[in-house]
């Protein structure tokens, strides 16, 4: 077990360390009743970025230069796929530098933990655990500006400060500017952290104020930004792979003869056997290596494979999710448990079952995976779009047998991520060509096809719920099967049930206020690579809980927003301990308690600006869902039109949205923007099904994705300002993509009357009408 | 073969058949026009061959010899490109960037076509795009002010 946990790079949120004591939390689990806490005990459990490998730095010399010119560059060691870290992280120490952001100038950190502190950027904490080390840097860095200017003038450290590039001494009159001091300041001491004079939030220049372009602007739009896919040599060649088109399979025998005399073609080579356990492994497949990536992908089409499919060979989405929904209707692991639900039932002067159905989806990054490698004297250079850096860094070195040390892991500009790119599968694929190259630049990209096929994908899930309810139409009982293979399986494939981060999100913390309650997760095996895609097993968690609330309130004939405050009950703070949920996010229980009263707050806000219980004609209508996630809290009103065909046209979206303070509110409006147009898309359209063990879906006219003249003309972002900088940040990224679908869904059954349970919706809403 | 990239003549070697999007990328190093799909999908790789957006994936090179190549590289120097790529930065159009040459690329192509574009409009000629990152409501907004900034001039 530990072997696979040491491969584990992390997930949303769930750090290697933290991967390998879920997984002896299962192993006890067989042994005792209550693994998950004598786990817990052998191993004091660390916090935030402390939990992280190689957690933080804040030495200002590691992030920041000031030179001569006057130019301060920033280093950022997080990886930039649309969620602003470029512009976010840098904004935080220039603000506590002093410096002027017009003379700051990014630069992207290649993969080296040990030097800057955590690299893999995901589970929506990049900020969250960053922006205390971030500070000191630049307070730091400030610091010994001020104490240079000092030592010039001959006066105490205490009659100077620093503001906007220079330093002044105002009795006098005289400043220096930051360029003029900067070699003296480069020689001082750096201050301890004990002694560093962190600027009062009142004085932030650029944090929490937002009006910044992003760094990378003027590059995308002018053509010049660097892609994964874009760097360029000279003598480079292009590969693409033909991999095995079912997990686990193997190349029998091939023939190339004919790709290999196709035009512009180098070279044909068979990739390495595949290992039992998925990983980050790249798959088995044959390489066809050519002058351009127009000739290897014609001259693909003509090689000859016979596959070995091995035991996913018969992996089949619809025989899958009927197997899926006998478990979901049996009982599971009990992994939550209060009162009794059972006898509660039996009590209730109505029982109410609902069924969901979340399906597979795929990432499909618009820069799809790719990579370029080269090789002199021993050394290997990668340049990739990779949220895991250092994970690429060292699993590069593995499958070359070399030491970490001789690898260089560039990382460029990612174009998009949301979790495909923290594994690094196809890195490995082009130094490994690289190397059948003599060392010559290899660039390898995955076409859309092969990203189809090949995905680490969302993963499936039946969500089976059932609730007692009285007379008066409150819930009395409540039981939540969740049935879905984990990702944990790529590590470790005899894993057969969620682990905790999984359960964790939205599921065992689920916050309701509910006297008996059992939540329970039947086994489920995975037959494909599953991974984290963004916001991870909160879409099937989310979609099943606010969906089956929204049912509750209508079969009570209440306001749903009415009955999911009164579900929510009462403003508190619980313990995640006490839900069972010793995952957290990683975070400190007593820092990050579960806070009903901002959930409820989420739910009054979105309501209120949406216009909440206005009427409508027939076909339109409005649904609401909420959900906490990545340690911030999302509320959403989805407005639907439905035409006499059927088609389902959303005019406009509200989202209100808590995360504690906002380092850059123009990019977190920006992501939940975005989360909405994603949250759509996988509830209108997002499925891969499998037949044969072989994914169906090749291309965007079937794997769709919403489009300009099927997206909300009008989103409306609502951000909740936190009552002070004391209150600890959540997440951006992930946490407005959940209440996405269920809110859709509860529009659509507010419009027309149909319940939508399975996802996505297609022509749902045709049948309908 | 002779081809006329942002007004300047280049000479490549390529088989006529190779899709332009190709000769642009693999053997001129001009990585700005990006690839998606290669099926004329998603939208990522359009260029304008004289005046109209292409789909460079699907665009045997053959069949662009003789007419205006324009990319993302050199769109800046046409008044629509200039424009809308100036209401881009302003409204801080993207997110990972990636979809964005193709979406700028189309976008003015649309405005040479119709310089003040309704919402259908916009709708029809950019549909063809996709962003993953959800960006259209801000495309939308960029594209009408550079245009309205266009008309003021």
């Amino acid at each position: 077990m530990s072997a696979a946990a040491d491969e584990f790079a992390s997930s949303g949120g769930l750090s290697r360390r933290e991967f390998l004591r879920q997984l002896q939390a299962m192993g006890g689990l067989l042994l005792v009743a209550d693994g998950l806490h004598i786990a817990k005990a052998a191993d004091a459990p660390k916090y935030g970025a402390a939990g992280m490998p190689h957690g933080t730095v804040d030495n200002p010399l590691v992030f920041l230069t000031v030179g001569d010119d006057g130019w301060v560059t920033i280093v950022v060691h997080r990886s930039e796929m649309g969620q602003g870290v470029r512009t976010g992280m840098p904004l935080i120490v220039a603000d506590e530098l002093e410096a002027d952001w017009s003379r700051v100038r990014v630069q992207q950190a290649p993969a080296d933990e040990e030097k800057y502190g955590n690299q893999d950027t995901d589970g929506s904490r990049s900020t969250r655990h960053f922006i205390d080390p971030m500070r000191r840097c630049g307070a730091a860095a400030r610091m010994m500006l001020e104490q240079a200017a000092a030592l010039s003038w001959s006066v105490p450290v205490g009659e100077v400060h620093a503001a906007k590039h220079e330093v002044l001494h105002q009795k006098s009159g005289r400043r220096l500017a930051y360029g003029t001091l900067a070699k003296r300041a480069a020689k001082l001491p750096v201050p301890a952290a004990s002694v560093l004079r962190l600027k009062s939030p009142e004085e932030f220049r650029y944090v929490g104020k937002g009006g910044v372009t992003i760094v990378d602007g003027h590059d995308i739009v002018t053509g010049q930004a660097q892609y994964g896919i874009d760097p360029w040599f000279k003598d480079m060649s292009f590969a693409v792979i033909a991999r095995s088109p079912v997990l686990g399979g193997r190349v029998k025998q091939f023939d190339a003869n004919a790709a290999a005399a196709a035009p512009g073609v180098q070279k044909v080579l068979q990739m390495p056997a595949p290992t039992p356990k998925a990983t980050f492994h790249p798959l088995a497949g044959v390489a066809v290596i050519a002058n351009s990536t127009g000739a290897a992908i014609a001259a693909r089409k003509l090689l000859k494979i016979e596959w070995d499919d091995g035991a996913n060979g018969s992996y089949d989405s619809d025989d899958y999710r009927a197997s899926m929904q006998e478990s979901a209707h049996k009982p599971g692991k009990v992994v939550r448990e209060t009162g009794n639900v059972d006898s509660a039932f039996k009590s209730s002067a109505k029982t109410i079952e609902a069924e969901y159905y979340i399906p597979h989806i795929a990432h499909a990054t618009m820069e799809p995976p790719s990579a370029v490698a080269r090789i002199v004297a021993g050394k290997v250079e990668v340049w990739a779009p990779t949220q895991a850096p250092q994970v690429t860094r060292e699993d590069v070195a593995k499958h070359l047998a070399i030491p970490a040390d001789n690898v260089t892991v560039h990382v460029t500009l990612l174009g998009g991520g949301f979790g495909r790119k923290s594994k690094p599968d196809f890195a490995i694929e082009a130094a490994l060509l690289s190397q059948a190259m003599d060392g010559r630049p290899v660039k390898v990209t995955w076409t859309r096809e092969d990203d189809l096929h090949h995905d680490f994908l969302h993963t499936v899930s039946v969500e089976y719920m059932k609730a007692g309810v009285g007379a008066d139409g409150k819930v009395s009982a409540w039981l939540h099967r969740s049935v879905a293979p984990s990702l944990a399986t790529i590590f470790a494939p005899d894993v057969n049930h969620e682990v905790g981060a999984e359960l964790g999100m939205g599921f065992i913390n689920m916050p309701y206020d509910i006297p008996n309650l059992r939540l329970e997760n039947p086994e489920a095996s995975a037959h494909c690579r599953i991974g984290w895609f963004r916001s991870v097993s909160n879409i099937p968690h989310a979609f099943a809980v606010q969906s089956f609330a929204a049912e509750l309130a209508a079969s009570a004939n209440k306001d749903h927003r009415d009955y999911l405050l009164e579900l929510i009950g009462p403003a508190r703070q619980i313990d995640p301990d006490s839900l069972q949920d010793h995952w957290n996010h990683g975070e400190s229980p007593l820092r990050y308690p579960v806070d009903t009263g901002r959930l409820r707050r989420v739910v009054e806000t979105v309501t209120r600006e949406a216009g909440w219980g206005k009427t409508f004609a027939a076909g339109r209508g409005l649904g609401l869902a909420a959900h906490y996630s990545f340690l911030s809290y999302a509320a959403a009103v989805v407005e639907v039109n439905i035409d006499a065909q059927g088609r389902i046209v959303v005019p406009r979206v509200d989202i209100a949205f808590d995360c504690g303070p906002q380092v850059n509110p123009e990019r977190i409006r920006s992501q939940l923007e975005g989360a909405v147009i994603m949250g759509l898309s996988l509830a209108m359209f997002g499925e891969i099904t499998f037949k044969k063990g072989r994914s169906q879906q090749d291309n965007f006219h079937q794997y769709r994705v919403t489009r300009m003249n099927e997206a909300p003309a009008d989103i409306r972002v609502h951000l909740i300002p936190a009552a002070d900088w004391t209150v600890p940040l959540g997440g951006v990224g992930e946490p407005g993509v959940p209440p996405i679908a269920p809110a859709l869904c509860n529009a659509v059954f507010a419009a027309t009357g149909k319940r939508i349970r399975s996802l996505p919706i297609k022509d749902q809403a045709k049948r309908a009408t | 073969m002779e081809l006329q990239i942002n007004d300047q003549n280049v000479t490549v070697a390529a088989e006529p058949d190779l899709p332009l999007l190709w000769v642009l990328r693999d053997l001129l190093g001009m990585t700005g026009t990006k690839f998606g799909c290669g099926m004329a999908l998603c939208g990522a790789c359009t260029v304008l061959v004289d005046g109209q957006a292409q789909r460079s994936c699907v665009l045997p090179v053959a069949q662009a010899a003789g007419k205006k190549i324009t990319t993302i590289e050199g769109v800046g120097t046409t008044p629509a490109g200039a424009a809308l790529q100036g209401a881009w930065l302003e409204i801080n159009v993207p997110q990972c960037g990636y979809c964005q040459a193709g979406q700028i690329m189309s976008a003015a192509a649309l405005l040479q076509a119709k310089p003040n574009p309704s919402d259908t409009d916009i709708d029809a000629a950019m549909s063809g795009n996709i962003c993953r990152c959800g960006t259209y409501p801000r495309i939308r907004t960029a594209i009408k002010q550079a245009a309205a900034r266009s008309h003021a001039k």
